[in-house]
């Protein structure tokens, strides 16, 4: 019963990193893809309908945690306080952007907004990115369970971390730059014109970056955390996650250049979601991971008890299958591609 | 300070905060979904009123999310203690919010926004109607997860000292949910009523948009007559019944009733001094509070002094304070909407020029009601965060110092100073602009 509500969180936040990936992901790119009001009215307009629903999944992902696994929540909410303020900070400026820029018509407002709407896709990225840097690195749990990570000590991946280390920021950077390249493909498969073309011109070059970031990670992920090796020999089928995502990547790559747009986006998003199962295949039975490995946190300990788990199932299935139809829903009444005047 | 305080000071900070624009939308919500069912009768006036107000709605919803995704945040980075005990019964309704309530809210909103060109009347209606149902449902689970640390039920402890659900209907559907959701949702309407009412007599007052000023009237004052007596009679009188009941110590400290008494009087101004355990300056109405409590005027209501001292709400002049202060807005409430909508049974609304002045500048009363009616409930409950289970002392996450949080709170302080500026230039603007444009 662990594992199934396991799945379904990671299913959760891996359809968050999906969708709201892609309107972080065009955030990222606002500035550099549209350099003129219009220009940048078609590219907001390409995630205004869907960015809240989208970011429902990041919100609903941190219910079903606290729903399944009240003691995850607890530890790693508490232990990552100072990064996770943040978080909701840059969500607060970046909500407040995407809906509040079309109230007046001045142009000093638009700028600023605009500029916070980028400023904050970029640093949520990297937060995120970390975030699930850290988790897959292992957090100081102590005897009694708990931990609290100051933002940085020294950088390095060693007894007394901070959130920030050379570890997790390569994950932040890898983050910043698959979700900017999941931006760009949805760009490139969804709008007209000048921006398509920028935006197409991005995603070569953010592709390959993306490749050589994925293998240089996997590497890294082997020094900064040794017990990998365990894992991947007790679950050698586990290889495939981290195959599928550089070859998820790659095929976009092939598919853009051949002009086929959303085959390239899928092909990403397939990605996503494999690079969140490399995560959670290498932390699994851990939710939480310890430096100290006798200490970590794992699904069994963390869960809530079985009862209030079975319960949950008969209303969170159909729960989801309404999501599904709202979404499609939506995507059915929304235009296919945004043009620069519309 | 220690850390408890400051974590607590900042839960109540930006809690206090965010109520201030879910109630709005709830209330508006209602508003919105009525204007445009007239409007489904080819009402024109109606349905411009719909436009107008969905632009109000929007933006206050906008702050609301934002402000209110940290409300779900901090139970896990402030009150780790809480989070961990309470989780498996706690987290069935706040799960339950994302998956039932958040995702149609966020899915229709911007139909209900801009799509009424895409959809067309009926599906417009149907968005109206959704972002309604959603934000009235969402207020459910909230107020669900708040009614269990007030009076928790389908649940039992383990051995490991966390809740463990035994009955989720019992957790859905507990007797003081019931209560306080209608009690905190008729507050909302009346918000929105007020709100509503204040823009509409805002013009009438400067002879603008005068149709659309008197449709605005005529829906806000019956809709805020209705609620402003509901939060009286019976939902008021049910919630005060529970914490009669349920709460004891805290219902003797929201009236200041020290001492237990035969045909308690009821205080309707006056200072609780807490060295003597007295009412200072008291104005009250003999045997009321026997009567309102038991329907008896010679019935004896116990006092707080027959409580032990550990089990008093913690502040008791603020918990008064807040408890008269809402119920005598509430009062005032009851007599301006009545006064209002006899004026409009008269058709002399819309001319009653002192009566227009009252109605806008009784518009910013209702938050002020509503946010003392949360802060009853919450210092009410005190020390407990949990009644009965869990103190408020132990809830806290441990391992989070108090400047961290100290930081942190200053943090929420100057960017919600930020927001609030933002959101008042933005009325300000809409406003003035009018439904006509």
């Amino acid at each position: 019963m662990e594992t199934i509500w396991f799945c379904l969180l990671m299913f959760m936040l891996g359809t968050y990193v999906v969708l709201g990936g892609t309107d972080l992901g065009v955030g990222i790119l606002h500035l550099c893809v549209a350099r003129n009001e219009t220009k940048r009215q078609q590219v907001i307009r390409s995630i205004r309908p869907v960015w809240k629903p989208n970011e429902v999944w990041l919100i609903a992902a941190g219910g079903t945690l606290f729903l399944a696994f009240p003691t995850a929540l607890a530890v790693s909410f508490s232990g990552f306080y100072l990064a996770l303020m943040l978080v909701l900070w840059l969500l607060v400026l970046r909500g407040l952007g995407l809906e509040l820029r079309y109230q007046l018509p001045d142009v000093l407002w638009r700028q600023f907004w605009d500029v916070a709407v980028s400023a904050s896709s970029l640093l949520l990225a990297l937060c995120l990115g970390a975030a699930l840097g850290n988790v897959v690195r292992g957090v100081p749990l102590d005897e009694h369970g708990v931990f609290f990570e100051p933002l940085w000590t020294n950088f390095r991946v060693g007894d007394q971390t901070g959130i920030l280390d050379w570890y997790t920021m390569l994950v932040g950077l890898a983050a910043v730059v698959a979700l900017a390249n999941h931006g760009a493909l949805w760009l490139n498969a969804c709008v007209e014109g000048d921006v398509r073309d920028r935006a197409n011109r991005l995603a070569a070059r953010l592709g390959v970056a993306l490749i050589a970031l994925l293998i240089a990670l996997h590497g890294a992920s082997f020094v900064a955390r040794p017990e990998f090796r365990d894992g991947l020999s007790a679950r050698p089928w586990g290889v495939v996650f981290p195959v599928a995502a550089v070859g998820g990547v790659a095929a976009a790559l092939v598919w853009r250049r051949r002009g086929k747009a959303w085959r390239a986006y899928f092909a990403s998003c397939t990605a996503l979601y494999a690079m969140l199962a490399t995560a959670t295949v290498s932390v699994y039975p851990d939710i939480l991971p310890a430096r100290v490995p006798t200490y970590a946190l794992s699904i069994e300990m963390a869960a809530a008890p079985r009862s209030g788990l079975v319960d949950a199932l008969y209303w969170w299935i159909p729960g989801i299958i309404i999501v599904g139809a709202y979404f499609t829903y939506i995507h059915t009444k929304l235009p296919k591609t945004i043009r620069e005047d519309g | 300070m220690d850390a408890v305080t400051v974590h607590r000071l900042q839960f109540g900070f930006t809690a206090a905060f965010h109520y201030l624009f879910p109630q709005v939308t709830m209330g508006l919500a209602l508003l919105i979904f009525i204007l445009k069912t007239m409007a489904r009768r080819g009402d024109e006036v109606a349905n411009r009123a719909v436009r107008f107000w969905a632009k109000i709605f929007g933006v206050s919803f906008a702050l609301g999310v934002v402000t209110g995704i940290p409300m779900e945040f901090q139970f896990g980075t402030n009150w780790a203690r809480f989070s961990r005990a309470a989780g498996g019964v706690i987290g069935q309704t706040l799960a339950m919010e994302g998956v039932f309530a958040f995702f149609m809210e966020a899915s229709f909103l911007y139909f209900l926004l801009y799509g009424e060109k895409r959809l067309g009347q009926r599906g417009h209606w149907v968005a109206a109607t959704l972002v309604w149902l959603g934000s009235w449902l969402s207020g459910y689970f909230i107020v669900c997860t708040n009614a269990w640390m007030q009076h928790p039920v389908g649940f039992e402890m383990t051995e490991a000292g966390t809740a463990r659900l035994t009955s989720l209907a019992a957790l859905l559907t507990n007797p003081w949910a019931i209560v306080e959701y209608v009690h905190t949702m008729v507050g909302a309407t009346i918000t929105g009523s007020f709100v509503m009412a204040g823009i509409g007599a805002l013009y009438l007052l400067r002879r603008q948009h005068e149709t659309y000023a008197k449709r605005f009237l005529s829906v806000a004052v019956v809709v805020g007559f209705i609620a402003s007596v509901m939060a009286a009679m019976p939902t008021g009188d049910w919630q005060a019944k529970m914490v009669v009941n349920h709460q004891p110590p805290t219902f003797a400290a929201m009236e200041a009733h020290f001492y237990t008494q035969d045909r308690a009087a009821m205080i309707l101004i006056g200072q609780p001094n807490m060295q003597t355990l007295h009412i200072d300056n008291p104005i009250a109405i003999p045997g009321l509070l026997s009567f309102l409590t038991y329907q008896h005027w010679n019935a004896e209501v116990k006092g707080l002094t027959e409580f032990p001292r550990e089990e008093w709400p913690e502040n008791v002049p603020l918990l008064y304070y807040c408890y008269h202060i809402m119920v005598g807005l509430g009062t005032f409430f009851i007599a301006i909407m009545a006064l209002a909508v006899w004026l409009l049974w008269r058709r002399v609304l819309a001319t009653s020029r002192w009566m227009l002045w009252i109605l806008m500048l009784a518009l910013p009363f209702p938050f002020i009601a509503n946010t003392a009616g949360w802060m009853t409930a919450e210092v009410g409950r005190q020390p407990w965060v949990i009644h009965g289970i869990m103190r408020t002392a132990v809830a806290s996450s441990e391992n989070v110092s108090s400047g961290n949080v100290g930081f942190t709170l200053l943090g929420f302080m100057g960017l919600y100073a930020l927001l609030a500026l933002v959101y008042f230039a933005l009325m300000i603007r809409i406003i003035g602009q009018g439904p006509e444009k």
